[in-house]
Parts: C-alpha cells; structure tokens; sequence
C-alpha cells in the first residue's frame, strides 16, 4: 500500500474548477516531484492533502494517508495529522518564521503541541535537529533568532522544524525557489539525503524542471488543475507522450535564435566605480560603518552587444545597475553612455538619459496601478519631449512586443505576468534607446512564457541594434541570451570572458561552483527517446 | 456592501443633508425666541420640542449640524493641504535633514495636548468658530503628514518609481503624478476619520464656550446650555447628545467601510 493515494481529487472555489481528477500515489521513502506552471494547482493539490485549502474551496474525491481519507477527517484530528505524519515547508523562508520566537523554540514548539516532548527534551531533540540540517550547535546556539540567519540558513530552521518529529511524508512547496543557486544546491541535497536517512517520503513541488530531473524518482506533470503526464522520472522526461510536457521541455532548453550582432562602437563604458552605503550607526557617537556594494567595477558594452553579469543575491549587481542609469550617484570611478558622462539626479541630461531604459523583475510591481497603459508607456517621452502622435507611437510598441493596439486603454492588472513583461519592454522602446538594461527581467516568468519573451528580446535586439545589460542569478537564461559575461561578487567582478569560454572553461573558483550548482537536466534526460516528437 | 458601512454612510448622509437643507429651510427660525413655548416636550408643532428661550430644536440641530460640518471640512482641509505635501515630501527626501526637520516637527505638534491648545488659541484670541477652526486643523497636521509619508515610503521603494526616474522625472513630480494618486485611499479613510475628530473637537470647544458664538447654533452649546434643566426637561439635553453621537458614529462607520473597500490589499483594481 502506497503511504499517500489520492484518488479524483477535485477541489473548487465558488464555481470555478481549480483541480479536477487529480489522482497520484506516494510510496514511503520516495521522492516525488510535481512540476507544472504558476496557476496549475500544484500548491492547491499539496494544501488540500494537509487539510489547509482557503475559505471557500470545496475538496471532492479521496485523499488516502494510510488508508484513511483526510478530506472527511475533523479538523481535531487533522492537527493531530499535521507536523507528526506530514510536514510541510513553504517558498519563502522570510516569513515562514516567527520573527519574535528564538530557533530553538520554534523547532522545540512541535515536539510540544503533539505532546511528544516537554521543555527541555523537546529543545534536546530541537538541538540535534538543527544540527542534522547543518546548523550545529557551536554556531548556531538555539537563542538565535530567525533576523539573525541568511535565507538560506532559515530554509535550514524551518526544514528542522518540519522534520523535528520525523513525519512519514514531507511536503515542500517550492523550498529553494527563493534561494540562491548554491545555497538551493545546498538544501537539495540536504532535503534528499534526509528522504533517504530517515525514510521520509519527499513531495517536492517546483516549477524547475532540472530540479526535478536530479531529484525525484517518480514526477507528475500539472497543467490548469489536472495531471497530464505521470510516471518514473525519466519515462517521463525522455517519453513526452503530452504535449504539454513537450512543450515544458522544449522552453526549458529554449535558446533564441541569435544573429551575432557586428560589433560597433563603445556605448558604455564603467571604469573603477565604487558605491558605498552608511550602515546604522552601532552606537549613539560611533562614525557609520560603511559597505561598499560596488568595488571597483570596471565593463564595456558596445552597440549592439549583449552582456551578462551574474552574481547571487547581495552581490552588488542591482546596486551597479541604479548606478549606471543614472539613479544613484557614485563614490569613485565614471560612467560614460556614449562618451558622456553619466551622473545621478537632475544634473544628468534628459537626451542622455533618453539613451537608455529598464526593464524591472517584478511584471506586478513595475507599473502605477492607477494609470491605463498608454500613459504607462508613454512615460519615458518625459526625456524627449511629446510629439504629437503619442498615441500611434504607444500603439506601434505594443505591437511590437506582441500586444494589439487596442490595449492601451486598459488598467494593468487586466494583464498577465507575461504580458506585462512585454508592456515593460514596450515602455523601453518607445523612445528608441541605445541600451536597456534588464534586471532580472524574466526570473519571474514561467518557462514558456519567458522563452517567448527571450525570443522576442532577441528579435528586437536585430531589428533595433540593441545593446543589453542582462542581470540576473539565473545562468541558464544568461546562457542563453548574452555573448560576454561578467561575474560578480561581493561588488567585484572575479571572472569575464565569451559567454561560451566562460561557461565551458569557467576560470575562477567561485564562478566554477556556481556552474556546478546550477540544476540543469541531465544529457541522458534532455533528449526524448524519438528524436522526431509525434 | 456591509450593513454597518451602509449605516455609516446613511448617518453622514442625514448629518449633511440636514446642514444642506438648514440653509435654505428649516421648520422654524432659528433665533425666534418665544418664552411662552419654553421647554416643550417634542409635539407636532416642535417635532424635538422646545428649549429654555422656546427655540425650536430640531431647528437648531438643523442649523447646528451645519456650524459642525463646516469646522470639521475646514479644519480636515487645513490638515491635508499642509500634512500630506509635508509628508510627500518627507517621503521624497527620506533620510535627509528635510526628513528629520518635517517629522520631528510633526512629532513637537503631537506631543502637545491638542484639546488644551485649542482652549489655549482660543483663550488668546477670543473664541470663535474660526479660532476653533484653526486651533483643530493644525493638529491635523502631523497626523496626514504621518499618514502620506508612510504609505509613500512603501511606494517609493516600488519599480514603477523606478521606472519613472529613469524616464527622467523628478521627485516632486513622481510624489504628484505616481504617489499621491496611489496614497488618495488612505488620505480619505483618515480623512473621515479626522472629520469625525473635528465634529467631537468643535462640540467640545463650544460646549466650555470656546467655539462658535450665539447667536451661531452648535451642538456643543446647546448641550452646555441645557445641562441645568436635565432633570426638568431631558429632551433639551438629549437630542443635541444625540445628534453628536450619531454624526460620529456614522462617520466613523463610514471610515471603517472605506479603509475596507478601498484597501487595495482586497484586490479591488481603481
């Protein structure tokens, strides 16, 4: 008998379906993967088995846990359930913790709700705990609290936590989307090697492929609400017997047609720059600290040239980019765009800011909510001045970047993550600049859709000259898109080459490890078994 | 709609329409007095009954409404117009003396006691509806700067801010065109909220004889006028009680509504 079974599960809210004939098996000490798009019910499927779906949504069918169906189970007896059978750990460690609660206590606080250990037994066991997902004693003492650990190292706490009683069936709901690479490297060995230790069986919920394909044993594909393909990891990967898991695949490894662009003149130039930032004061009279964020960078972009620059979160790239668009001034070094220099504030020239524009990661953050599209991407014609065809100028970007004309009159939120990333782009090109830089421009899109706006990128970047400052954690994409890479850390620049050198030979330590903990499909797995899809 | 928003909105509605009306028409004329009629229990003639000098009150309550509302509205609009630019402006230049001076500034008005400075301003220049005016708007002051600041500072960190410096524009003009209209929800919740303040304040005011002057009707001193003949005739004493306690529940209510209906947290788009 299989540890979970759930059979025809189908959960609505009001009349909308959000699954329908979800039917998957869990064998104890597996590793199961389901992988699907946001919005296809991965996270739904997992909350309806802990008993933890939203108000208002409806569970039909049979959840199985040991035989005994969880949907008709009292909430008393769920409880019960919950953190002793299966534990769960969610995306974002940030918030998955009590700020106002030391480690120690919030590890020890399962053992103590399910009564399976008081006061100082339960910090005993809250101790080797902690120590099996590496936080051992000497560094990490249980008084600390959750402000005072990385992401990383709070994924670790809130994986402890799940674990403390060594449920039968751990659920992880995107665990290391929030992370950086090796540090998700890191946690997925430590989830995997805990699966295997102890047992445990593993749901891993994602959106990656390639962590999927190094570790599940058994994966099922979700697409709007229901399981299209499932079965050994790779049946399924090398199979594709739905199109659906086809097309996943195919986006995943998705490199857009690039024309190597003539290599013209210099366009940016950074030379030695350095940002600092004060730090709080740690005492009433001491002098503030300062960080430097940027550490003497120096790069080069050409016209019509794509360059990447890589790093983790906290290495300075997003501090760069404000500096070379003019936001933030610098404490050492230049920036020239086009030979002039580029400074912060009102003292840089409106035709020199023109020159360049931005597209942002966050498709729901980067635009004002209260403005209808075409004053959203008219707005950079505050550099240049509004000529008297506003309107058919909005409407040509928007067709450009794939979106009709008639879209200009509506709100923001009537769009897609996707959509939006294009009205972004639109709003770059309105005004014809020489450079956009994009940070981390589609690390927030699903695989298919951030294929098409790769491609469409790398069209515009042809019929436009484009040059590109590509930023982003995510060394597939920037693979993928740039022809010379830069990569950063801790505001300096350790390794710069040709995309493919770099990625092929990778000269420095760092740059070698995060290469090697990139997740990527493995070569027997990247190719389906009839070469010819059907 | 919830029914406590929807009695909220109908309570300030009543309130207005009764201020509104009281300037065209009202069932008797406010300042004819008629000692015969004194102190009448509410009747088909006097349909809240009479007062000590035979006033009509329902008359009175008409026109009293109206000396509320128009202290409150002045006093809220003194509070705005000068708290949220401070504010915005605050936000802008976050970190910065500007910053420090602004707040700190706002921080020096709140810490006095407000009530005791409007009694202050009034007792120096003579009481007034307009002293009261000013005396309860400056101490709006600090709370919209406060307010605007904070939701701008949430903004401020947002990429569509971004966005609108690297096309060029500057903060004041950001603070305008991209902040205020995404801070306006919050500004007219405590805007309700300080309304409600002002109609208690000015109530207040008039009823220690600080606020509007007779002959000028006022809830406030129409209660303060008939506290000595509670015992003997309660309705003169009630009804004025009554229409304060209404008035600020309903606005109230309807700030409680609109912080509900207008947070875009609930997912409702402009």
């Amino acid at each position: 008998m299989s540890l979970l079974s759930v059979r025809d599960l189908a959960v609505t809210i009001g009349a909308a379906p959000i699954l329908s004939g979800v039917s998957l098996d869990i064998d104890a000490g597996e590793v199961f993967g389901l992988v699907g798009e946001s919005g296809s019910g991965k996270s739904m499927t997992a909350l309806s088995l802990m008993g933890l779906l939203p108000e208002g949504a409806r569970a039909s069918g049979r959840v199985e846990y040991l035989g005994q169906n969880l949907l008709t189970l009292s909430e008393r007896a769920l409880t019960g359930l919950r953190g002793r059978e299966i534990g769960m750990i969610f995306q974002e460690p940030m918030t998955a913790l009590n700020p106002m609660k030391t480690i120690g206590d919030q590890v020890a606080e399962t053992l103590v709700i399910h009564r399976a250990a008081g006061g100082a037994q339960a910090r005993a066991v809250a101790r080797e705990r902690l120590a099996r997902v590496g936080l051992p004693e000497d560094r990490f003492p249980l008084s600390l609290y959750p402000h005072e650990l990385s992401g990383g190292q709070r994924q670790r706490v809130a994986i402890a936590m799940a674990i403390a009683l060594r449920p039968r069936l751990l659920v992880a709901d995107e665990p290391t989307t929030a992370l950086d690479v090796t540090t998700q490297a890191q946690i997925l060995d430590l989830l995997k090697g805990l699966a295997h230790d102890e047992g445990m069986a593993l749901m891993l919920i994602t959106h990656d492929l390639a962590v999927v394909a190094q570790m599940a044993d058994r994966v099922a594909v979700m697409q709007a609400g229901r399981i299209v393909e499932a079965g050994a990891t790779g049946d399924v990967f090398r199979r594709r017997s739905h199109p659906y898991t086809r097309s996943l695949l195919a986006a995943a490894g998705h490199r857009p047609a690039r024309r190597r662009q003539a290599l013209r003149d210099m366009l940016l130039s950074v030379e030695g720059a350095v940002r600092e930032y004060m730090l709080p004061r740690p005492s009433a009279f001491a002098a503030h600290p300062r960080l430097r964020a940027v550490d003497g960078v120096s790069l080069t972009i050409r016209r019509g040239e794509s360059l990447g620059l890589v790093g983790e979160s906290g290495c300075g790239k997003s501090t760069l980019s404000r500096a070379i668009l003019g936001l933030d001034p610098l404490q050492g070094g230049a920036i020239r765009l086009d030979g002039q220099a580029v400074t912060a504030g009102h003292r840089m020239p409106r035709a020199l800011r023109a020159k360049m524009q931005v597209v942002f990661q966050d498709p729901y953050g980067s635009f004002d909510p209260r403005h209808r599209v075409e004053r959203l991407v008219a707005e950079p014609f505050h550099l240049t001045g509004r000529p008297g065809d506003v309107r058919a100028r909005v409407a040509a970007a928007l067709e450009e970047v794939g979106l009709s004309a008639a879209d200009m009159g509506k709100y923001i939120h009537e769009f897609s993550g996707g959509q939006r990333q294009r009205i972004a782009i639109a709003r770059a090109l309105i005004i014809r600049p020489d450079l956009i830089v994009l940070d981390e421009a589609v690390s927030a899109l699903d695989l298919r859709v951030r294929a098409q706006v790769l491609d469409l990128l790398a069209g515009l970047q042809e019929s436009h000259g484009l040059a590109y400052l590509f930023i982003s954690h995510d060394l597939s994409v920037v693979r993928n898109i740039t022809d010379r890479v830069l990569v950063m850390r801790r505001g300096r620049i350790v390794e710069e080459g040709g995309t493919e050198e770099v990625f092929a030979a990778p000269q420095d330590d760092y740059t070698r490890r995060l290469i090697a903990a990139t997740p990527v499909i493995p070569a027997h797995l990247k190719e389906p078994d009839d070469a010819e899809p059907r | 709609m919830r029914p406590s928003f929807m009695l909220g909105l109908i309570l300030s509605l009543l309130a207005l329409a009764a201020a509104l009306v009281s300037l065209v028409w009202t069932p008797h004329d406010v300042a004819a007095l008629s000692i015969a009629e004194k102190l009448k229990p509410p009747s088909p003639m006097h349909w809240l009954g009479t007062d000590h000098f035979g006033r009509d009150i329902a008359s009175m309550l008409m026109a009293g409404a109206r000396t509320s509302i128009a202290v409150a509205l002045v006093a809220v609009g003194i509070g705005m117009g000068a708290g949220v630019p401070l504010g915005l402006l605050a936000a802008a230049r976050t970190g910065t003396l500007t910053d420090e001076v602004v707040m700190r500034g706002n921080d020096l008005i709140f810490a006095f006691p407000s009530l005791v400075i409007a009694i202050l301003i009034t007792a120096v220049f003579g009481p007034s509806a307009v002293n009261a005016i000013i005396a309860i708007g400056i101490f709006n002051i600090p709370v919209f700067a406060r307010v605007a600041r904070g939701g701008a500072l949430g903004l401020w960190t947002l990429d569509f801010i971004r966005a609108a410096e690297v096309a060029g524009k500057g903060r004041t003009r950001i603070s305008a065109e991209h902040i205020l209209p995404n801070i306006l929800n919050l500004l007219i919740v405590q805007g309700t909220i300080q309304f409600s303040l002002g109609v208690l304040a000015e109530a207040g005011l008039s009823y220690v004889g600080l606020g509007a002057q007779p002959p000028t009707p006022s809830w406030g001193r129409m209660l303060a006028e008939a506290q000595t003949m509670v015992t003997l005739a309660p309705h003169v004493a009630i009804f004025p009680g009554l229409a304060i306690v209404l008035t600020v529940l309903g606005l109230n209510l309807l700030g409680d509504g609109l912080r509900d209906r207008l947070d875009p947290r609930l997912g409702r788009g402009p």
